[in-house]
């Protein structure tokens, strides 16, 4: 039987080695760069988000057996992700829990705030409001939000994600993630609409009737 | 949230504004796209909206699309010729 040494001074069965690892490098290969941005998203910084996919594919790679399905591998990996910065931020427990409590308040929306029916057709206060967030004013607003409305809000709105297969990635019904979006929106939206007010970008949008 | 056009005969503002978003989402099934599709055509209000938290989702989107670093590759690249 041919064998390979692999670093740690033990051998590894080069039947059993290859196959794998041509799986593991060709599945890893195609979403390394979905990893990274759907890492950078949660823990919100460049160095943590590397360490975060690096960290989480030594874990899949360690684990590949207990993978029955590897059609699923895709959302394996993911939940391993998404798992793993979860179980890092519990550790360290700094959750703003102000946020937290205002989620379970009305929904907020941008557009029922602005919006004037009747001014249709020659002013649109929240489309102009749209036209003045920049790139950084909305990463800012999703910055802020507890993690598992981002969580959502970034493999769904951002990764595309399906709601069955983020279900599968959190490990939670389908019904908690679209509560969860639900709440995720609304905050944003909030926050949003804080950030404009602090930035005074809403003076000449916002009606006086609405303030 | 009335929109002054409730007469539409197959489904009204509220519902549309509902489903607004798993329809967004792509999360409604092809019957109840179609209904919706048809009231946001004949609703100014509701078209207003779904354009507006179309504008917003697409910002969003924006901060996807991030490209892996050369150096995680390498990481990656090193964990496999290791074990």
């Amino acid at each position: 039987m041919d064998v390979v040494a692999n670093g740690v001074g033990g051998v590894l069965s080069k039947s059993e080695s290859h196959p794998d690892r041509a799986f593991f490098r060709d599945a890893v290969e195609q979403l390394t760069d979905r990893l990274y941005s759907t890492a950078l998203r949660l823990t919100r910084n460049h160095a943590d988000a590397e360490d975060l996919v690096a960290d989480s594919l030594a874990l899949a790679w360690t684990n590949l057996s207990q993978l029955d399905d590897r059609q699923a591998f895709a959302k394996w990996v993911f939940r391993i992700l998404v798992n793993t910065y979860m179980s890092s931020r519990r550790r360290m427990r700094n959750e703003a829990r102000v946020i937290v409590e205002e989620a379970s308040g009305q929904p907020f929306s941008i557009f029922d705030k602005l919006h004037q029916p009747f001014l249709l057709w020659w002013s649109n206060p929240e489309q102009e409001l749209i036209n003045k967030l920049l790139r950084e004013d909305i990463e800012r607003a999703l910055n802020k939000l507890p993690i598992e409305y981002r969580a959502v809000i970034v493999l769904v709105e951002i990764e595309g994600n399906s709601y069955a297969d983020v279900a599968a990635i959190l490990d939670v019904p389908i019904g908690t993630v679209r509560s969860r979006l639900s709440r995720g929106r609304s905050l944003l939206q909030k926050q949003l609409w804080r950030q404009a007010k602090a930035a005074g970008i809403l003076g000449d949008t916002e009606p006086e009737h609405n303030t | 949230m009335s929109n002054g056009s409730d007469h539409f005969d197959d489904i009204d503002c509220r519902l549309v504004i509902a489903d607004l978003f798993p329809y967004l989402d792509n999360e409604v099934d092809a019957e109840k796209r179609s209904l919706i599709e048809r009231h946001l055509n004949g609703c100014q209000g509701c078209h207003a909206r779904a354009e507006f938290e179309r504008a917003l989702r697409s910002k969003v989107q924006q901060l996807g699309g991030s490209k892996a670093p050369p150096s995680l590759r390498r990481r990656i690249a090193a964990m496999l010729n290791r074990k």
